[in-house]
């Protein structure tokens, strides 16, 4: 799993209805299963990361997996040691599949490069974050029902986001309607040709305009290094940009209001709205559990008895 | 004695294209005529059948790497002048970034010296334009020129800015020494690694725009202006600054440009994290690499140069923006410009000005085949079919996006000063 973009819409839907049954189990009162009892999940996070590391390392501990955790805080690569001499040692442990975060855009696709080990991409650098797309929108689907057709318009830094680019390759694939909104040096017109050929991308300054007829709406967290990069002041970008409730009103009724987190309220997003009715915040964080639980099942949740589980394990990919 | 017959022999210095028997004594060329006609004089001599072959003058690189000093894990003098005579190359330009940089005589002799007791090709170094390439003060450009350099340069960065530039070039027109520039405005640059567009979008990786270079260009031209030195672009890669290139020539100045094999060949739309796709200038759109093969055919663009630039895989094989910007050269850069010949986007003869005289006249020299010349001589098929491992080279290093290509046409043989000192 590198990136939502390869994935047909077909395979989401079934990764999403693989989803649902661990939506359940994150309501039980035991929500531990037994079902990757002897395997092990490595998670191998190169750049500092709280609620993804902790969402996959929870899923994990809930399918019974034991875990190798590297950290970038601890890491040898702290000490010089390249990427692949890293991931080979970890290798060498025999892990059952590998999670990896890093700051460098396709170091996950490196890594399948030189490695036979499924790896699932849980974020890099600015191209792909696939299992927060996923997660997104089954959030979406929950509340929603479908993710047909839906005006989608996200809000922020996109040219520096793996997360808008992988919410754009999949709700692409379902016909959503795009209207991407922030400082212009973060909106290049290149964003538009990101979907499938014709999929509606437009981009737009102005946030009322980026909010009108929206189902939902997808903020994103501002890095505060990058106000830095062009020199925008905060102040600016939160009188231009932020997600307030009365600007909130000017997308349709009800609409949806999701972020990645962590999410810093006063900058991108007004108090008012993260807490309110339409946010969909901490369901995003339950779904991420469901979600990250099925990719791990249907990678390496393979009958133990099934013979060369691990030569099959490109398949995944 | 060696006697090349029956090959086409072109001449790109006097557009030249006929069956010769060409007959070369020691180190210079002792007569050329229509076959059979110098079999008198060749008597007892060595005999190479060039029947099918063409035979062009030596072929010239000027912009390579040979990483000696400082480098030698990715590269030699040796192995790399080995990889350049496989390509078919009698003569290499190392650029002066070595470590230290090759910015006074002893460093200039010593590579000389070390070239001369190694190297099966002729070496002429790039001397560096400024001390250490650090853009400050001037390198001891006229010692360099006495000890062997044919050029100046910073190449890895601009000459750092217009002030420094107009001095080596006013300094270098006196020596009649040309400046190669490697054109790059460094606040566009800032920690791109590929060229900006679509491709650099959708993977995620920071892109640079086509200004990055064309701005460079337009201050040179400008400088070059004012000081009437001749200016050599390096590696140009943008169809902005091709058209800068050509309003300069219109205009009568001094100015040349090279293009690389593999900007000509790929575009960005080839890279996909792998860093064997990672070159600095980065590939191209699809609009600028077929400008890049519109000026090779119309003599826009004055030379073909590798920018042969070896890198050892434990430096290479990282995350795509780790990595260092580079790929080698010699070996497929005739193969990919047949390419070109075959698609019928460039004249064999023009293709052969690219390697020969183009690069020549850069250099204020001479390229041809006639009575009294060096011995040089680079002897290729267009139709023998062979595919390029990386790991088959005579680099040390493997860094290149043609592993596995196959190519129709190939070096048969490289001869320098006489000798054989390649064959297939």
């Amino acid at each position: 799993m590198l990136g939502i973009e390869p994935l047909s819409a077909e395979e989401i839907v079934f990764l999403l209805d693989q989803s649902k049954p661990f939506q359940e189990i994150q309501r039980h009162p035991l929500k531990k299963l037994a079902t990757l009892r002897g395997k092990t999940v490595a998670l191998a996070f190169f750049e500092p990361s709280t609620r993804t590391r902790i969402s996959f390392s929870t899923a994990a501990s809930r399918l019974g997996a034991d875990q190798m955790n590297l950290q970038a805080e601890s890491s040898s690569l702290k000490k010089g040691e390249s990427l692949l001499d890293t991931v080979r040692t970890l290798d060498a442990m025999k892990p059952d599949c590998i999670v990896i975060r890093h700051s460098s855009s396709g170091a996950p696709e490196f890594v399948t490069r030189h490695l036979p080990l499924p790896v699932i991409n849980a974020g890099d650098g600015t191209h792909e974050h696939p299992t927060q797309a996923l997660l997104d929108a089954l959030t979406i689907l929950d509340r929603r029902g479908t993710l047909e057709g839906l005006n989608v318009t996200i809000l922020g830094d996109i040219l520096h986001s793996r997360v808008a680019r992988s919410n754009i390759h999949l709700l692409s694939k379902f016909g959503c309607r795009f209207t991407l909104c922030g400082p212009a040096m973060w909106l290049p017109r290149e964003l538009e040709c990101l979907g499938p050929a014709g999929t509606s991308i437009r981009r737009v300054t102005r946030i009322a305009e980026a909010l009108r007829d929206a189902d939902v709406v997808l903020t994103l967290r501002v890095q505060q290094e990058r106000l830095h990069e062009p020199s925008l002041s905060i102040d600016e970008y939160v009188l231009q940009y932020q997600l307030t409730p009365e600007r909130l009103r000017l997308a349709k009724p009800g609409a949806l209001v999701l972020h990645p987190g962590p999410m810093i309220r006063g900058l991108e997003i007004d108090p008012a709205v993260a807490d309110g009715p339409q946010s969909c915040v901490l369901e995003q964080v339950t779904n991420g559990l469901a979600v990250r639980m099925a990719l791990l099942f249907l990678m390496i949740g393979a009958p133990a008895d099934a013979p060369s589980e691990k030569e099959s394990s490109h398949a995944a990919d | 004695m060696l006697l090349i017959s029956n090959g086409r022999v072109l001449n790109p210095a006097t557009g030249s294209d006929a069956p010769r028997d060409i007959l070369l004594d020691g180190e210079f060329i002792l007569g050329i005529a229509p076959p059979g006609q110098l079999a008198s004089q060749a008597q007892g001599a060595e005999v190479f059948d060039a029947r099918n072959l063409i035979v062009a003058p030596g072929f010239i690189d000027l912009h390579c790497h040979l990483r000696e000093p400082g480098g030698e894990s990715s590269e030699t003098i040796e192995t790399g002048a080995r990889a350049a005579a496989r390509g078919g190359f009698t003569a290499v330009c190392p650029m002066p970034n070595t470590r230290p940089v090759n910015d006074n005589a002893s460093l200039t002799r010593s590579i000389v010296e070390r070239a001369a007791v190694v190297s099966p090709v002729r070496v002429w170094p790039i001397g560096a334009a400024s001390i250490g390439s650090k853009g400050e003060a001037l390198a001891e450009i006229a010692a360099m020129q006495k000890a062997g350099i044919v050029a100046v340069s910073d190449d890895g960065h601009p000459i750092a800015n217009a002030k420094l530039l107009r001095s080596v070039m006013e300094y270098c027109r006196e020596l009649d020494l040309p400046v190669i520039d490697h054109c790059e405005d460094s606040s566009l640059f800032a920690g791109a690694v590929m060229r900006e567009g679509r491709q650099s979008v959708r993977l995620g990786l920071r892109g640079m725009p086509a200004a990055t270079e064309s701005l460079c260009v337009a201050r040179d031209v400008q400088v070059g202006e004012l000081t009437h030195c001749r200016l050599h672009i390096a590696h140009l890669s943008a169809r902005a600054s091709l058209e800068l290139v050509r309003a300069a020539k219109a205009s009568g100045l001094p100015v040349t440009c090279e293009v690389t094999p593999h900007h000509f060949t790929l575009t960005d739309e080839d890279v996909q994290y792998d860093s064997r796709y990672k070159m600095n200038p980065p590939l191209a759109s699809r609009e600028d690499r077929d400008a890049l093969i519109a000026g090779l055919a119309d003599g826009a663009v004055d030379a073909i140069a590798t920018d042969h630039a070896p890198h050892e895989p434990a430096l290479k094989d990282v995350e795509f923006d780790r990595a260092p910007f580079g790929v080698t050269g010699f070996e497929t850069a005739l193969g990919l410009g047949l390419e070109l010949v075959h698609a019928g986007k460039l004249s064999l003869m023009r293709l052969v000005e690219l390697f020969t005289s183009g690069p020549a006249r850069v250099l204020g020299m001479q390229r041809r085949i006639a009575e009294n010349e060096p011995a040089d001589l680079t002897i290729f098929s267009t139709e023998h079919k062979w595919t390029f491992r990386a790991e088959e080279s005579a680099s040390k290093s493997r860094n290149s996006p043609f592993d596995g290509r196959e190519f129709r046409g190939a070096p048969m043989a490289t001869i320098v000063a006489g000798k054989i000192v390649y064959r297939r």
